[in-house]
């Protein structure tokens, strides 16, 4: 839940990435702090184990200016995707504003993504949250493999496995180029603060 | 959805912070919510730690030790603290919503530490127990 600093004139915005081990979601937020190096005055917070996986979570503030007069930072976060990650994973979640979902555009991954948007949904419902009225966006990575010709699951496909009842704004995306994963965070985070603005006065 | 707490709950727990804590030798202190969220924070002025990491690392860390507490058939651990060679850093949960995180130096012992941390604690309880967080 967002805290608002009356008297900072400050408010805090958290935002986590999600979806299944290996999907993208540390590559992502990788992007983002690279390209936007010169504006995040701090270091990003990784804690992952030997193999470059995500053990608990990745952390990276964003600060996007004033709304309405107030300073707004997001905090962005990512889970450990791997399944038995569960505990740490729902840990992560408290509190949460809005989340971008990161599937696997690869053909092998299609079951991986399906049971992750699940987990997520009972991880929310945990919280008394539910993921169709949760600010969200999904996105479907690594479109970049289809060029190398490894097998990839058509937007079509994805939208139907993920995206039928939820009906969430959903972008192709590949955090390695860098294909609308800008585009990606800014959904999230003009959602996200839509859903706070009137508080914001 | 969001939450508050207004221009004068906020003086009134950073002078508790203050007037409790800095004033008697602590490096730097800050009030968080179990997000993350930092609510209010205060140091001596020679600080400069980086304190939304240090935010988002603490909630974290305080969630797996009560988890972990949880699993050994413990409600949750009373003293939560790391030492360094200059640097010690003490947390302490307030109601069950958010976390008093303390730095301070080796001039201060751990007990008289407690000591004022419970004081504060109980201080800034009757501020934050009006509401919630979540
Ligand atoms: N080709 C390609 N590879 C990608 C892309 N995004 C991520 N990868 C690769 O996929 C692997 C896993 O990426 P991570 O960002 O670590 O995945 P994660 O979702 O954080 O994984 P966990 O931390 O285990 O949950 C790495 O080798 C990345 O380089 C992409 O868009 N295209
Ligand atoms: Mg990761």
């Amino acid at each position: 839940m967002a805290f608002i600093n009356m008297k900072k004139k400050e408010v805090q915005v958290k935002v986590v990435y999600y979806g299944p081990g290996r999907g993208g979601k540390t590559s992502n937020l990788e992007y983002i702090y690279k390209k936007f190096r010169e504006r995040i005055q701090t270091e990003m917070i990784t804690v992952k184990t030997h193999g470059d996986r995500t053990l608990f979570f990745d952390f990276l503030p964003f600060d996007i200016g004033k709304i309405n007069g107030y300073d707004v930072k997001i905090q962005l976060y990512t889970v450990p995707g791997q399944v038995k990650y569960n505990a740490t994973r729902r840990l992560v979640l408290r509190g949460v504003d809005g989340i971008v979902f990161v599937a696997d555009s690869m053909v092998i991954r299609k079951d991986k993504n399906i049971l992750s948007i699940k987990n997520l949904e009972e991880n929310l419902t945990d919280y008394k949250k539910s993921i169709s009225k949760i600010p969200l966006v999904i996105q479907y990575n690594k479109i970049d493999l289809a060029e190398q010709g490894i097998p990839v699951l058509s937007f079509e496909e994805m939208e139907k496995d993920l995206n039928s009842v939820l009906k969430a704004p959903s972008f192709s995306a590949s955090a390695i180029t860098g294909v609308n994963v800008v585009q990606t965070m800014k959904k999230i985070i003009a959602m996200t603060i839509a859903s706070i603005k009137q508080e914001l006065k | 959805m969001s939450y508050t707490l207004s221009h004068e709950q906020l003086s009134e727990i950073e002078e508790i912070l203050q007037h409790n804590l800095i004033d008697l030798g602590v490096h730097c202190v800050f009030l968080i919510d179990m997000a993350g969220n930092i609510i209010a924070n205060h140091d001596n002025g020679e600080s400069s730690h980086d304190i939304y990491s240090l935010a988002a690392l603490a909630a974290g860390n305080f969630g797996a030790v009560t988890a972990m507490a949880k699993i050994i058939g413990e409600g949750e651990f009373s003293l939560l603290f790391h030492k360094g060679e200059k640097e010690n850093i003490h947390f302490s949960k307030i109601l069950s919503d958010y976390l008093l995180i303390t730095i301070f130096g080796n001039d201060i012992s751990l007990g008289f530490l407690r000591l004022k941390v419970a004081d504060v604690v109980e201080k800034t309880n009757k501020i934050l127990g009006s509401f919630d967080a979540e």
